[in-house]
């Protein structure tokens, strides 16, 4: 059974979402996506300064046998990418809420958070989709 | 029936076991209408004998040419160990080394081949092989597209030096994607380096030289190189491999050398062949071994901590991106790159120096004997080991000549390069003799003596 | 036992002096062109080279060696006459860009390949330019694009593909500027006929199919799917990787196809090499003759003789273009020339004969060894599929561990990636030229994995043990990329 903190919004697409104190949003990949990829190899992830629309491919994350794009749940622009993961991408496998974060958006449209599935959802999202 | 090993009594009890009562049945699933019986366009079976024969009366039929031409595929002599250890059937009729541990022959030689091929160009990281030159030429512009962040454009710069075929292929391979090639212009036979000025402040994903150009003649790569660089455009250097022995590598241009370095292996141990099988090869700088297309060996240790050699870096190669530029490579040349390999070994630096060496002498000791012709002068120099002979009257005259004598003269420029009048470009490799190059002249002052002048 | 890199046997000073040229002169070339220190290739004498090549060799798994029934792959035996023929002195010798006067041997055997390529698929011209599957795919999907184009249908960019076909077909339709529309296969192992009604419209360029499927089963529909397609006013391309199944007694162009591509290093058993070289020849009904990649050989008659002649961007103005820089990989079609000279028209026939009695016998053998096989109502094609998935969840052991310990009973794993639809499955395709016997030995080979998954998982998971080196580490050899060998920093050579 994957975790599914409490405290995240979720996409469809197995994303989370954790929106910070200064109005910055912070986004990785769940532990069902994580355990459904296997091991990272690699992650390349966006410069500060580029600019998403909801659902836009922002992050790329490569297993031994594929490589999957990782969207953004949000419009925005990004301020910056955990830069750990150039040398430690295991690092989402290992911690994928917390040290294996990916990017921090700055979000253009605060009203697409109300879009994201709450922890409920997302784990029930999960169940009907029979992981 | 040939390499069918079934004997009657296997047949019938395979049917029995099946329950079937022929092998006709097993067929059942394809409708009646689209059955056929016979095959009335394919002849009859000939036995090996019978095709020994009729494959050496034809073979008989082209043979005994002796070969002055270049052109992107090169005469030079292969020793015996090459293809006597590469058509080895574990060589030979071995898989792609998907089952890692099943494939250790292969991999480790591709590892060895990669390690040689970043010696070779003073660049970093090699993939395991592209089909050829010429797509190893267009898979190096969809790469540097792809990588140029800095670029939007999908323009990619190149030279005229840069061998037309190669052009024109990368055109039939890009036109689907909106990537646009733009010609520099050459100043004696080499890339006009104050021509780029015009290019100032466009944006261009890549600038891409051929080194020596289709012409022979050695670029003068670092100023090329520099400006480039200093402008954010990517260097693509395609280089043929024997000439590396000698010349400057591409990794060396410039201040940074160049970014991809690309080409046809086919100097390297792999027979003319009426054009192919060949290989392209392709290494870049390690910031771009993502982008790379292809196949990619790399070390690693197994359970027990023995180094072995695994596939790796595949999720770039097999995955459907739906970024600008994308390329549904899968395969490499895996018996050339055997046989290159282990014509690199046999020859080494040395070897392969002396060979670019003797190559260049014979070369130049071809066209300063042409240039001793009344209306014949050799166009530009310092040349690697093509020349570009021009003449007072249309070339294609001397090609026939020459060629009922069984002399292929050279390769009629005028085609692709009409602006340098009636000219042929001459290759005379080491495996052209004296005597060779003699009777060549002799046979060239004969038709010339013999045809008006234009 | 180990095999030390060839740069580790290196030793400064060594060579192998009589290949190249021992005296040579100097040159003139100036010196800003030239490179300074020499490039880092290996020192070693003749001997090393061969001993150390072979010894690599030997730590393959090949056909010559080993039986390898690898699905899709078809991995037949390779003829030693069709590499001898094809090696064959003048013919190794002549440069591709020679006169064609000195070129008529060759030139006839291309000419005559084109014919039965064309004669053996029900089409009505080839191209030999493509040098591998992929190549030819891409031409393919080029061709159908250049024919809307030439009909001003310039909206028709849509191609359809299986969601069971092989990765490479949506990346081509990528590539040459169109987009890939998946629809579903059905659980009888049939396209999902309602969801291609669906799919087609005048958007449509075409369809992408392999018959028999990726499945392993022939498409029995496929005449009703070229009807809605080629009503919709697409065309249909036909992926041949295998054509094994039906060589001879089915035609793609009767099914509909407008254009396809043969895989002759499956098919027409031209080497593997250990991942190349391929070819990808393209067969074409007259509707898209127009377009075929270039060269093409043709034939005109001089002085009441044949002569035969290149035809190019002269020649065929509507063409694609070339893909290559000479015409292909000429070598390769040698050899299957040779090939399907010594199998000859009844021979064809057979080849589709034995690989369908060999896959379907297996196919039974297993079953009857308590295997699940996916479409047991179904005729195996040319291969077939097992499922796994049972045993898996009942041990443990996955598809890749029963392949690696085939390994170690001398068998090369069948495909166990592929297709996607399926998981912890095998596809197998034993191809015509192996022996009842060898098959046999097969099945019993993955029925003692079986029974030693149940009685002793770890024994399986620890497979494989008597190969060079043991399982290796995929994710260390991508997280810390070697990718070639670099002398110890102090180290002279």
């Amino acid at each position: 059974m994957s975790e599914v903190p409490q405290n995240l919004r979720y996409t469809s697409d197995h994303e989370w979402v954790r929106l910070e104190d200064d109005g910055s949003v912070v986004v990785g990949i769940t532990d069902h996506a994580q355990e459904a990829l296997g091991e990272l190899v690699y992650v390349e992830a966006p410069e500060a300064g580029q600019e998403y629309g909801k659902g836009d491919a922002c992050v790329v994350v490569e297993s031994v046998k594929a490589a999957s794009d990782v969207y953004a749940p949000i419009s925005g622009e990004c301020s910056e990418s955990n830069g750990a993961l150039a040398d430690e991408p295991e690092r989402v496998n290992q911690s994928p809420y917390e040290d294996g974060w990916l990017v921090r958006l700055i979000p253009s449209d605060p009203a697409e958070m109300e879009e994201l599935m709450d922890a409920d959802a997302y784990a029930q999202f999960l169940i009907d989709s029979d992981g | 029936m040939p390499y069918i090993p079934h004997t009657d009594k296997d047949v019938a009890e395979m049917l029995a076991g099946i329950g079937a009562s022929s092998t006709e049945d097993l067929f059942d699933e394809i409708p009646v209408g689209l059955r056929v019986d016979d095959l009335p366009g394919v002849p009859e079976a000939l036995t090996e004998a019978e095709i020994t024969r009729l494959m050496r009366r034809r073979a008989r039929r082209d043979g005994e040419v002796v070969s002055f031409l270049g052109a992107g595929a090169y005469e030079h002599y292969i020793p015996a160990a090459v293809w006597d250890v590469a058509t080895r059937g574990e060589f030979y009729s071995a898989y792609t080394p998907y089952q890692a541990e099943a494939s250790q022959g292969t991999l480790q030689l591709i590892y060895e081949y990669q390690t040689m091929m970043t010696g070779l160009t003073g660049l970093d990281v090699s993939n395991a092989s592209l089909y050829d030159g010429a797509t190893a030429f267009a898979e190096a512009c969809l790469m540097a597209v792809r990588a140029n962040r800095k670029s939007k454009s999908g323009r990619v710069l190149v030279s005229r030096g840069v061998n037309p075929i190669y052009r024109s292929v990368t055109d039939a391979i890009i036109k689907g994607q909106g990537i646009e090639l733009v010609e520099i212009p050459l100043r004696d036979g080499r890339t006009d380096v104050d021509a780029l000025a015009q290019f100032d402040g466009q944006d261009f994903a890549a600038l891409c030289l051929q080194q020596p150009t289709f012409l022979g003649t050695i670029e003068e790569a670092d100023a090329i190189t520099d400006w480039a660089h200093e402008r954010n455009i990517l260097v693509i250097g395609s280089c043929n491999p024997l000439s590396l022995a000698l010349l400057k590598a591409p990794g060396d241009w410039g201040e940074n050398g160049a970014d991809i370095a690309c080409g046809e292996g086919q100097p390297l141990g792999i027979p003319l062949s009426s054009g192919g099988p060949y290989f392209g090869y392709m290494v870049c700088r390690t910031q771009l071994q993502r982008q790379m297309p292809g196949r990619i060996v790399g070390g690693t240790l197994d359970i027990e901590g023995r180094v072995g050699y695994t596939l790796t870096l595949q999720a770039r190669e097999q995955h459907i991106r739906r970024s600008k530029a994308t390329s549904n490579i899968c395969t490499n040349q895996g018996l050339m790159v055997t046989a290159a390999t282990i014509h690199m070994s046999l020859l080494g630096a040395e070897g392969l120096r002396r060979v670019a060496l003797a190559c260049h002498a014979n070369t130049r000791m071809l066209a300063d004997a042409l240039a001793k012709i009344d209306g014949v002068s050799i166009a530009f120099g310092p040349y690697f080991h093509e020349a570009v002979v021009q003449l007072d009257r249309p070339a294609q005259s001397i090609i026939e000549a020459l060629g009922s004598q069984k002399i292929l003269a050279g390769y009629d420029l005028s085609a692709h390069y009409p602006e340098l009048g009636s000219a042929l470009l001459v290759c005379a490799t080491e495996a052209r003799t004296s005597d060779d190059i003699g009777a060549y002249v002799a046979a060239f002052e004969d038709a010339m003596k013999k045809s008006q002048a234009a | 036992m180990s095999e030390p890199l060839i740069f580790e046997i290196s030793q400064r000073g060594r060579r192998a002096p009589s290949h190249a040229p021992s005296d040579v002169p100097e040159h003139d070339l100036p010196a800003d062109l030239l490179r300074e220190d020499p490039p880092l290739l290996p020192e070693v004498s003749e001997l090393q080279v061969v001993r150390h090549f072979t010894r690599l060799s030997q730590r393959n798994f090949s056909i010559d060696t080993e039986f390898y029934p690898l699905g899709s792959c078809t991995m037949k035996y390779n003829p030693k006459a069709c590499n001898r023929l094809a090696m064959l002195p003048e013919f190794l010798e002549r440069h591709p860009l020679g006169a064609v006067e000195h070129g008529q041997g060759f030139l006839e055997c291309m000419y005559e390949l084109q014919d039965m390529l064309a004669a053996v698929t029900g089409m009505a011209a080839t191209s030999l330019t493509p040098m591998a599957g992929a190549q030819g795919e891409f031409a393919g999907v080029a061709m159908i694009r250049a024919y809307h184009d030439a009909n001003g249908d310039h909206e028709r960019r849509e191609i359809i593909v299986p969601d069971a076909a092989h990765g490479t077909n949506p990346a081509t339709a990528t590539m040459c500027g169109c987009v890939a529309v998946e629809i579903p296969t059905g659980a009888d192992g049939d396209i999902d006929m309602d969801a291609l009604r669906d799919a087609v419209g005048p958007q449509t360029a075409g369809i992408m199919l392999t018959n028999p499927s990726t499945l392993g089963v022939f498409e029995r529909k496929i005449t009703e799917v070229a009807k809605i397609v080629h009503d919709a006013g697409g065309l249909l391309y036909y992926d041949g990787a295998n054509l094994n199944a039906i060589l001879g007694r089915a035609f793609p162009g009767d099914m509909g196809f407008d254009v396809m591509h043969l895989n002759l290093h499956k098919t027409f058993s031209t080497p593997h090499g250990g991942g190349g070289p391929g070819s990808g020849a393209v067969c074409v009904n007259e509707r898209l003759e127009p377009f075929l990649p270039i060269p093409v050989v043709g034939k005109k008659i001089v002085d009441g003789e044949d002569r035969y002649v290149w035809l190019t961007e002269a020649d065929r103005p509507r063409s694609i273009g070339r893909l290559s820089a000479f015409m292909g990989n000429a070598g390769i079609l040698l050899r299957a020339y040779i090939y399907m000279r010594i199998l000859g028209r009844e021979g064809m026939r057979r080849v589709s004969e034995f690989a369908t009695l060999n896959a379907n016998y297996l196919m039974k053998r297993l079953a009857d060894l308590g295997f699940d096989v996916a479409f047991p109502e179904r005729r195996a094609s040319h291969e077939f599929i097992v499922s796994l998935k049972a045993i898996t969840s009942e041990t443990g052991i996955t598809a890749m561990d029963f392949a690696k310990a085939l390994l170690d009973r001398g068998f090369h794993a069948p495909t166990t990636y592929f297709p996607l639809l399926i998981p912890e499955c095998l596809l197998i395709e034993p191809t015509e030229t192996e022996a009842r016997q060898d098959l046999d030995a097969f099945a019993n080979a993955l029925a003692e994995i079986r029974d030693l998954a149940r009685s002793d998982p770890d024994a399986v998971k620890a497979a494989p043990m008597t190969t060079p080196v043991r399982r290796l580490d995929d994710v260390r050899a991508a997280r810390h990329l070697d990718l070639a060998w670099r002398p110890a920093d102090d180290a002279s050579q």
